[in-house]
């Protein structure tokens, strides 16, 4: 029998309802993660991908199907799950020490174990200078670096990443991916990373998954074996570049059709 | 500005525009009289530290009654939707109605007297400090009960460590008005018949149509209110120095 999935998803569909209207999110979804993978979820908006990101955090509940991580139902938000959100989500009345603490202390660990688990994932994303200072005073860059922290301080195996660097600028951008794979490589840690970004999904991932919408469905499933680091301007990543933007299109036309 | 409308005021008093309105320099006068004494020696002379003192009770009294009541019963009204759909219609009935309307209601209840003003004041600042606590709780980011759930913060304990901390800059908002309003019904809560009290000093003042006297109290008010909104204002900043939106 083969190794546990870190992550399972089998046929899962979401389906909300607003008022008198359903929505279908999600339909028939299935993907199998292994430990240490790292993924993105790509596609146009409406396809499901965040949808998808957040039944793996245990935010939302599929309406039919499974979600299991090591084999078991993921039913509520646990800290081994950790999500960075676009919008970061830090706790803007909490320092850059305290947000990264937060989970520390709600599982209820002795002040020292905190101050130690702080200071290490402070250091870990270099923002030692602004320890104590609020979110409001940080750049985005740095505010998305209080929250990979802050979910890495928690102890979390998968981290769950919903367009993380979309509404930060270019430089900055490509940093953080730099440091995110530096980090990923060294930890073994899994990540799931939504984007909209054919570049970012190449660069990144080991394997892309691409998604359509109208009903959210994953359209394909491609594992890269592109060696790292990746060189954007390749002819190689080129060609994957094409191959996968004509899949993230493929549904314009089936509808034409 | 100020500077302007004193000129003003010098200027249409010596000119006699009216008769009926002091100059400055009375004014002046009187408030020195009214604060040591020494001039007229009269019934207000060197009165000014009892008055202040028990409008200032009142104010806050009433304030830190209004607070005991508003601050909790917002917290449920925000957080638990049963204590919403049970007290929020009747809370928003008698919003409309007027800290001023309650007047004679309120002397029936409460008497002629110090009651009376404490009670209006309290009611005066419950609104502001009840709707404030309200709307901080129920604006919290929704992603926020995410990020702490996903970080091992559910259920109860979210209440200390998110809804709390997140609408206190609101909540700070609601007080700031509510004292302030406390200041504003003061005057009126005074008309009831106390003997002590700047509302009641304005009161006699136009009752012996003594003008600067009435103008004495209403600087005096003027300042006191200021300078606790001050008070409030510098706790404010100092509590809330994550919030960029919170520095007034």
């Amino acid at each position: 029998m083969a190794e546990i999935p870190i992550i399972d998803i089998k046929g899962v569909s979401k389906v909300f309802k607003l008022q008198d209207q359903t929505i279908q999110a999600l339909s028939d979804a299935s993907i199998t993660i292994r430990k240490g993978e790292f993924i993105c979820l790509i596609g146009a908006s409406g396809c499901g991908k965040s949808t998808l990101l957040r039944i793996m955090a245990g935010f939302e509940r599929p309406s039919s199907g499974e979600a299991l991580m090591w084999g078991k139902p993921i039913e509520e938000p646990e800290p081994s799950r950790g999500m960075v959100f676009q919008d970061y989500a830090l706790f803007p009345w909490l320092s850059v020490r305290d947000n990264i603490g937060f989970g520390p202390v709600a599982r209820g660990l002795p002040t020292a174990e905190v101050k130690a688990i702080v200071d290490k994932f402070i250091e870990l994303v270099g923002l030692q200078k602004f320890a104590t200072a609020y979110p409001h005073q940080l750049s985005g860059g740095m505010k998305q670096r209080v929250a990979i922290a802050r979910v890495l301080a928690n102890d979390a195996e998968l981290v769950l990443m919903d367009e993380p660097f979309g509404a930060l600028d270019a430089m900055t951008r490509e940093r953080l991916q730099d440091e995110l794979l530096e980090i990923w490589q060294r930890t073994g840690l899994t990540v799931v990373f939504v984007t909209h970004s054919v570049e970012e999904a190449i660069f990144l991932a080991g394997r892309v998954v691409v998604m359509t919408p109208g009903p959210g469905r994953i359209e394909s499933d491609n594992a890269l074996d592109l060696p790292r680091p990746r060189d954007v301007s390749s002819p190689e990543f080129n060609d994957i570049r094409r191959v996968l933007g004509a899949k993230l299109h493929s549904h314009h036309g089936k509808k034409a059709a | 500005m100020p500077l302007l409308l004193l000129a003003f005021w010098q200027v249409a008093t010596t000119q006699q525009w009216t008769r009926l309105i002091p100059t400055p320099a009375q004014v002046g006068e009187t408030m020195v009289d009214f604060a040591w004494g020494g001039i007229y020696d009269d019934a207000y002379s060197a009165t000014l530290v009892t008055h202040l003192l028990a409008s200032m009770s009142r104010v806050y009294g009433g304030f830190a009654l209004a607070a005991l009541f508003a601050l909790p019963i917002g917290l449920l009204i925000g957080r638990i939707p049963a204590a919403r759909m049970l007290l929020d219609p009747f809370l928003q009935l008698m919003r409309p109605i007027p800290v001023t309307a309650w007047l004679p209601l309120s002397m029936i209840l409460f008497g002629l007297g110090a009651r009376s003003a404490f009670a209006l004041v309290c009611l005066g600042a419950f609104y502001p400090i009840l709707l404030n606590t309200v709307f901080g709780v129920r604006a919290v980011d929704p992603k926020l009960f995410e990020a702490a759930a996903m970080l091992g913060c559910k259920g109860n304990a979210q209440f200390f460590k998110v809804v709390l901390p997140a609408a206190v800059p609101s909540i700070f908002t609601g007080l700031r008005l509510g004292l302030g309003l406390a200041w504003f019904v003061i005057v009126v809560g005074e008309m009831t018949g106390v003997p002590e009290g700047l509302g009641a000093v304005i009161m006699d003042g136009r009752t012996l149509s003594r003008t600067e006297l009435v103008i004495c109290g209403m600087i005096v008010i003027g300042v006191a209110g200021y300078l606790s909104d001050r008070v409030v204002v510098a706790v404010g900043n100092r509590l809330l120095r994550w919030s960029p939106a919170n520095h007034g």
